[in-house]
């Protein structure tokens, strides 16, 4: 019953997102008022059946309905309740759903906090949101439309894969579903923008909170993944620049050059087309990233079922939005406004320099995902492109982005002076510098990784909390939410850097031979495994190491790794076990038994500084939700700041 | 006017890409391989836990076997491994590695952590045997039979359904030796 009812609430919603995108669009350009009235009535509607849509798969789910393929397919009658809530966005169809309810969700929330936005604006916006709704709901109901039934039902369905079986699992979709879906938020202020004829610096203003929610989830979600590929795929790596996650990450990059490039734009009227198309790109490159995934065109531990002709729905759906888009800039952008002109040393050159960079770098990464793609089409032969491509150009497109980052906020608009700038710096410079060599020599590291880490990561931070103090100091009314924003996320960036810059440098891991009673030595822990013992789970049962960890004489940590087997499917896995730390995690995973002499062959990792990779990740994601929430954004005339210092220093 | 197109050609191109990407990818499923039903090329390869024994065509001719290409730097291998392992406990005729450019090391660390499915291994390490056999990409799985003749071949990770459809040719294949 509750999948006809769902099919049903997709229909309807189509048919809600389908007037959406005309009525509103008519009225705001006839200037009819009642139909520009109707695009928040819509925008509700279609939310509501959305969510009833997701709900009534979510009770399929629950219920056990294996007439329904989906749940057949992903979901069994050993399956934990929570397991099948998330089993919803386990897979190609229901995450495609998810992928609408938010998309409904974030329809509804700009409908709900435009209320400063001449209601003509918020029309167009919400109407290119009505477009892209009705493009997915068109692509899950002619090509991946959960619902459909078979009959008669199994008795039992499939198992979800237990790699998805997982907490991480839980959050990482949505958030970077959030993330994906939120940069058409910005598209369709740019797109309405271009309707409208012109770039006003007020319509970039009320986008920008818009985009860095959008930013800061997909930061999140990326993390999360991160995370979650960390402890559950058994190798402690943290980034593979596997074409999913490259997915994922090409957006980010183009966001993060969006959400500065929209700083210039609001402030002085500079770069309208940059951030016009970096607004186009972002949501573009999220589409792109769907296509990747689902259509089978790279492999990937993380694709879904893959289907060309899905490949195909998307990439025509891609063609039409990204293509209409860049129709639309070709036709409008000669009359899009120039800004004032800036000196070469300038607030604008900085961010103008940070807008390269970032897109180069996006650049880069989509070029060396399709590069198999280019050398298959070109006739040159099978070739992968692995880790070493990406981590160089990355580290040398990324090192002046560090070097110069803390100078930014403390450059002026228009025209400053090299002298200036730095004064303030000379002193933070130093003191990093010398900090991170006592660090290192505390650690007792000399590597180059982890000593130019220290280095970058501390004059980060140090650059960011030297901004915050000068900047409080010089103002009454301390700093603005904004820019609060703007020093945590830059912090954040230091964080990571120093995260990224240890484990890479001194990760330790080692494979041994242990039997029960034995203990080993390894990075100055000792590892005594006391028993293997059998023991059940749900719908799974596993050998686990019972291990305790001493350091010197004191135990600090009991660690219990399993090799679980899953009994339906039939599948082994290997549950790691982890003892997070703020300076290191151990990390134990469990491989063969050897013989029948009860000796199994085990991994032991220490990861120093993992946690702040992710922690790092967290401050800037932070930072990007603090700044959205900053009420400047949402007012209707532009502030006049008399005395111009504080204005001058925000961005 | 002129220079507000660039975006659109260059957003062109990257569509005419994909395209062509996605042409491939049908292809990858339709156009299974040129060598089916042609015998399997001549090699001789070292083994991965015995580098120094030289296995060749002739000494895996006269039962039939599966062949699968996998290597440690591959994320598909990975998560195609659940059904490699029940293919090595499960099927009735032996389940043959092909480690394919991969170093010897990680290749066996890589054993260790996951498991170890197969009855033994091949080591391709400059990968111009695989050129030979016309792998695509790792993972791949073919299913040769007792005469040496290729006779199926797949494509990507193996998933519960094409497990099941390579237990039921991997029967086939072994009734037909036996009679």
């Amino acid at each position: 019953m509750s999948a006809e009812l769902g099919q049903i609430f997709l229909i309807l919603a189509l048919v809600l997102a389908a007037l959406l995108s005309v009525l509103p669009l008519v009225g705001a350009q006839r200037g009819n008022e009642a139909l520009m009235k109707l695009a928040p009535s819509l925008a509700i509607g279609q939310f509501v059946f959305l969510a009833g849509a997701f709900a009534a798969l979510a009770i399929a789910f629950l219920q056990h309905d294996f007439t329904i393929t989906y749940v057949a397919m992903h979901s069994n009658l050993l399956l934990p309740w929570y397991y099948r809530v998330t089993a919803v966005w386990g897979s190609h169809e229901g995450s495609l759903l998810l992928w609408m309810l938010l998309l409904g969700g974030w329809t509804l929330a700009v409908a709900a906090f435009s209320r400063s936005v001449p209601r003509a604006f918020t029309a167009r916006v919400l109407a290119v949101m009505g477009m892209i709704s009705a493009g997915f709901l068109l692509f899950i109901l002619f090509t991946s439309n959960p619902f459909e039934r078979i009959l008669p039902g199994p008795i039992d369905g499939r198992d979800l894969n237990p790699l998805l079986q997982d907490v991480g699992m839980i959050f990482h979709p949505p958030l970077l579903y959030m993330g994906y879906v939120g940069f058409a938020v910005a598209f369709a202020f740019a797109i309405a923008g271009l309707i409208g004829g012109k770039v006003e610096r007020d319509w970039v203003r009320w986008s920008r909170p818009w985009t860095l929610a959008a930013w800061a989830f997909l930061t999140f979600g990326i993390a999360l993944g991160s995370w979650w590929a960390y402890y559950e795929l058994g190798w402690g790596g943290w980034w593979f620049w596997d074409p999913v996650e490259n997915a994922s990450f090409i957006p980010w990059l183009i966001g993060t050059a969006l959400i500065h490039s929209q700083a210039v734009t609001e402030k002085r009227g500079a770069f309208p087309a940059w951030t016009v198309l970096l607004s186009i790109a972002a949501f573009s490159m999220s589409l792109l990233g769907t296509f990747l995934v689902r259509s089978g065109v790279l492999t990937s531990v993380h694709a879904f079922a893959n289907d060309p002709e899905r490949g195909l729905f998307i990439l025509a759906f891609m063609g039409v939005v990204t293509g209409g888009a860049l129709v639309l800039y070709a036709l409008r952008a000669p009359r899009i406004m120039t800004g004032e002109g800036f000196d070469w040393v300038s607030r604008e050159s900085a961010l103008l320099l940070n807008n390269v960079f970032f897109t180069v770098s996006a650049a880069m990464v989509l070029l060396g995902t399709l590069y198999p793609l280019i050398i298959d089409f070109m006739g040159w032969g099978q070739i992968s492109v692995g880790p070493p491509y990406f981590g160089a150009m990355f580290i040398l497109l990324m090192t002046p982005v560090v070097l110069l980052l803390p100078l930014g906020p403390f450059t002026r608009w228009k025209r400053d002076e090299f002298t200036r700038i730095l004064k303030p710096l000379v002193a933070t410079a130093v003191v990093s510098v010398i900090a991170a060599l006592l660090v290192c020599a505390w650690l007792g590291t000399w590597s180059l990784r982890a000593v130019s880490g220290w280095v970058g990561g501390i004059w980060l931070v140090a650059g960011a909390v030297t901004y915050a103090v000068r900047t409080s100091r010089a103002s009454r009314s301390g700093l603005a939410r904004h820019q609060w924003g703007m020093v945590l996320a830059h912090a954040g960036a230091g964080v990571f850097l120093i995260g990224a810059a240890m484990v890479e440098a001194h990760t330790f891991e080692r494979d041994v031979r242990i039997a029960p009673g034995e203990t080993i030595e390894a990075a100055g822990y000792r590892f005594t495994l006391h028993e293997v013992a059998l023991v059940k789970g749900p719908n799974w049962r596993a050998d686990e190491a019972r291990f305790s960890i001493y350091r010197g004489e004191r135990e600090v940590a009991r660690m219990n790794p399993q090799k679980r087997f899953y009994h339906r499917g039939g599948q082994t896995m290997t549950q790691v076990a982890l003892k997070p730390g703020v300076f290191r995690d151990l990390y134990i995973a469990m491989g063969e038994e050897l013989g029948d002499s009860g000796a199994w062959s085990v991994r032991l990792h220490v990861k120093p500084f993992v946690r702040w990779i992710w922690g790092g990740a967290v401050l800037i994601g932070l930072g990007g939700l603090l700044a959205a929430s900053d009420r400047r954004y949402r007012q209707r005339q532009r502030a006049t700041q008399p005395g111009g210092a504080r204005a001058e220093a925000t961005a | 006017m002129i220079r507000m197109l660039i975006p659109l050609a260059v957003f062109l191109a990257l569509v005419g890409l994909l395209i062509a990407g996605l042409q491939t990818a049908e292809n990858r499923k339709l156009v299974q391989s040129p060598l089916i039903g042609k015998p399997l090329p001549g090699f001789s390869l070292p083994g991965l836990h015995d580098p120094d024994t030289m296995t060749g065509r002739d000494d895996l001719i006269g039962e039939p076997f599966i062949l699968n290409v996998w290597g440690s730097w591959c994320w598909a291998c990975r998560a195609e491994h659940p059904f490699i392992e029940r293919l090595g406990r499960e099927a009735p005729i032996e389940l043959i590695g092909f480690n394919w450019k991969d170093e010897r090391s990680d290749a066996l660390r890589w054993l260790e952590q996951f498991g170890d499915a197969w009855d033994r291994h091949l080591v391709d390490y400059e990968g111009k045997v695989a050129i030979d056999l016309g792998v695509y990409g790792a993972p791949e799985t073919f299913l040769v039979d007792h005469e040496g003749v290729i006779r199926h071949k797949h494509i990507g990770p193996v998933d519960a359904n094409v497990f099941q459809d390579l237990m039921r040719r991997a029967m086939a294949l072994n009734s037909e030796a036996g009679s």
